[in-house]
């Protein structure tokens, strides 16, 4: 089962999301995560998802997005070298002299930035693939997270060459 | 000069030459029919039921090869629909329905007879559309017909709410239209072609597995003259039938859970299957892990997602089957070699043996009308041309066996969702295109009385359908699992309370026969013909315990099936 992320230029149309998304609940494929918004063509929105399954699930989750009459392009990003972001928000307890350094301490390890601050909680912003995120999660201090907002994963191919209208 | 929405909607249809509009109307639509009302070139079917109206456009559909048009209104009017819109998805059928909105700025306010119409037909449809400004409509109505008419063609539903078909604007009609998401591929690879070509040429038993996509694409021509020319043996799908001459010796029959015994263990020992516009559905696989176990395969289709989804093949090639079929055709002609002749002979002493097994057969000395042998009547009766809808069961099945198609789009049936209740109307629509030809709907007394209410239909514009009702008294197909595999326990499978067909056909003012005697059926049927303007019920009373064979369970490969 091995995780994909797929990227998908489809028409900036109302409606357009569902179909993606009510393809993947009536066919049975999963999404781990899932981010959408409006690309340089106005008319264009660009939809990035991860999924998982065997190469043959995930042939068929390519063949049957292609088909939906809204999806412009795709790639499996995954298939070739790709740079993989996620932006997550996270707001953690910090009581304490130890325990707020400790917190700062942390985020800077994990180049994060410190947006908003009280008496008794931080609350972060940190960047990078859904691992790292994984990671700063597992980091924290059991039972300190208060909140955590995740975009979901978005992503591009490296070098020149990209998910584009002409080529 | 503006127009209205709904005199847009009626130059759209003119423009796209549509015939019959299938529909019933409702407060949401009541625009649409004023305009209906004042013109003449576009007939309005009035059914009485919205599932009938599509199904009927999608009868109409695939006795001509040309899209079905329906016009429902909202709310219940769209989900009364949803059925045969469904219906026609699973089939690959072209259609285009329109469905009544309430005013755009009602929506999303539950407003009477307000229902997430596109959010409803999203999972069953090729692709739907709400029109949300006047200026839209026309060029919405165009890309509807090119998307459900091209590629893998399928339903597409237009939700216009009622705004927008009296709001005006200028009419322009485009006379072509691109999407730049949608250009399905017609050609096929030609590397992957001669790749294909080879594989045959080294063959030793082949085996070419047609179906419903041949019919779609109108290729019969070109698989009947590869098919020939290669002196294969053909199965075919049961939505495939008509698409090679069933009367021709090459063809083996339909294959499948209730196909030929020859067809399926010609399947099962292959070495070469090519699959034309098939798509391994699990009625025709059994048991995927038991599927052609010694088979490479070659898989042509217009829909890439439909390779490789059950069952992997070899050699895929994304095309129209016409197209390529054309395009193999032409390589095999100037290639000098042929299949090992001695092989393949060998072949067909091999299946000419399965053929004896003769696992069709039924008694015919029986005391009980045998359904087969009412089936049998009907094709001599009509010599083998008549245009033949059914409905979903045993009696189906029966159909599918001995009512032998030669040409393309003479059989209407309900294969991928199964509808019962699509017969009767589907007959109505494949009567209207075709309103000299013998139209007979092959039904049972279960799937009859889920469109019944179309016999008044019928009556209002003159169809002479001839019915011809299976009537064992049981939802036969329901009964012989349960007997099968549920101890006879045959729970909710018997029809009690009918109602006398004969009796309910004379009501609707046509003409009832009952038939009880194996004696009485050729001359009933003979007689049902000879009324060629009246539509006839025919209410044959069959014997309750036949089971339709071969069978293969569920679990099973195709090698394993259950003879009489």
């Amino acid at each position: 089962m091995m995780r994909h992320i797929i990227s998908i230029l489809m028409e900036n149309e109302a409606g357009a999301l569902s179909r993606v998304s009510g393809l993947f609940s009536a066919r049975g494929y999963n999404i781990e995560s899932l981010t959408v918004a409006p690309t340089e063509t106005p008319s264009l929105s660009r939809l990035t998802l991860v999924t998982r399954g065997s190469d043959e699930i995930i042939e068929q989750i390519i063949k049957q997005l292609n088909k939906l009459i809204d999806v412009v392009k795709l790639s499996d990003l995954t298939e070739g070298a790709h740079i993989e972001r996620e932006l997550m928000l996270i707001k953690v307890k910090a009581v304490g002299g130890d325990a707020r350094d400790e917190v700062k301490r942390l985020s800077e390890i994990f180049r994060g930035h410190i947006l908003d601050v009280t008496k008794t909680s931080y609350t972060m912003e940190l960047t990078g693939t859904a691992e790292k995120l994984d990671a700063f999660i597992e980091a924290m201090q059991d039972g300190t997270i208060l909140e955590v907002a995740r975009t979901g994963v978005s992503g591009v191919m490296r070098g020149e060459k990209g998910l584009q209208l002409n080529n | 000069m503006e127009l209205s929405g709904a005199e847009i909607f009626i130059r759209c249809l003119k423009e796209e030459k549509v015939e019959y509009l299938f529909g019933y109307p409702g407060g949401a639509v009541l625009n649409l029919y004023d305009a209906l009302e004042q013109q003449e070139d576009i007939k309005h079917i009035l059914v009485r039921h919205e599932q009938a109206a599509t199904h009927a456009a999608d009868g109409y559909a695939r006795a001509t090869g040309k899209p079905g048009v329906v016009l429902v209104t909202s709310g219940p009017g769209a989900t009364n629909a949803v059925t045969g819109i469904a219906t026609a998805y699973m089939d690959s059928i072209p259609m285009v329905v329109f469905t009544g909105q309430v005013f755009t700025s009602l929506i999303g306010n539950d407003a009477f007879q307000e229902v997430d119409s596109i959010g409803i037909t999203r999972p069953c449809v090729k692709h739907n559309f709400m029109v949300k400004d006047v200026k839209d409509l026309a060029e919405t109505i165009k890309k509807a017909f090119y998307i459900a008419t091209t590629g893998r063609p399928g339903p597409v539903v237009i939700d216009i709410p009622k705004d927008i078909t009296a709001d005006k604007a200028l009419f322009d009609y485009p006379e072509n239209i691109s999407i730049r998401s949608y250009n399905p591929v017609v050609k096929g690879h030609a590397g992957q072609i001669k790749r294909a070509v080879e594989m045959i040429l080294n063959s030793r038993r082949p085996i070419i597995y047609s179906g419903g996509g041949v019919v779609l694409d109108g290729a019969s021509a070109e698989l009947t003259e590869f098919v020939q020319t290669l002196n294969f043996p053909i199965t075919s799908t049961m939505m495939g039938l008509g698409a090679y001459p069933a009367t021709d010796k090459q063809f083996l029959g339909m294959l499948g859970m209730h196909g030929t015994y020859e067809a399926n263990m010609a399947m099962h020992e292959c070495d070469l299957l090519i699959a034309i516009g098939a798509r391994f559905d699990d009625r025709v696989t059994g048991k995927i892990e038991k599927f052609c176990p010694t088979a490479k395969i070659i898989h042509i289709d217009i829909d890439p997602a439909s390779i490789s989804k059950n069952v992997k093949v070899d050699v895929p090639i994304v095309g129209s089957v016409g197209n390529v079929l054309k395009e193999m055709f032409k390589l095999l002609s100037v290639i000098e070699r042929t299949p090992d002749e001695q092989a393949l002979s060998d072949w067909w002493d091999k299946i000419e043996g399965w053929r004896k097994v003769e696992c069709l057969k039924f008694d015919t000395c029986a005391k009980k009308i045998k359904p087969q042998a009412v089936v049998q009547t009907l094709y001599d009766v009509t010599k083998g041309s008549a245009y033949v809808t059914t409905d979903v069961g045993q009696h189906q099945m029966w159909a599918a066996q001995f009512y032998k198609f030669d040409k393309p789009h003479r059989w209407i049936t309900s294969g991928g969702l199964g509808t019962m209740g699509f017969g009767l109307p589907a007959a109505m629509g494949a009567q209207l295109a075709h309103p000299d030809e013998t139209v007979a709907v092959v039904t049972g007394e279960g799937s009859i009385q889920m469109c019944i209410q179309e016999l008044s239909t019928c009556l209002q514009y003159g169809l002479p359908i001839k019915i011809v009702n299976l009537n064992n008294g049981f939802l036969g197909m329901v009964r012989q699992w349960q007997e099968f595999f549920y101890e006879k326990r045959y729970a909710m499978s018997y029809m009690e309370s009918l109602p006398d067909f004969v009796k309910l056909a004379e009501s609707y003012g046509h003409v009832g026969i009952r038939i009880d005697k194996p004696e009485d059926v050729k001359s009933a049927m003979e007689e049902a013909m000879k009324l060629k303007d009246r539509l006839v019920f025919l209410d044959f009373h069959t014997d309750p315990t036949e089971n339709v064979y071969p069978m293969i369970p569920a679990g099973a490969g195709l090698n394993e099936m259950l003879l009489v």
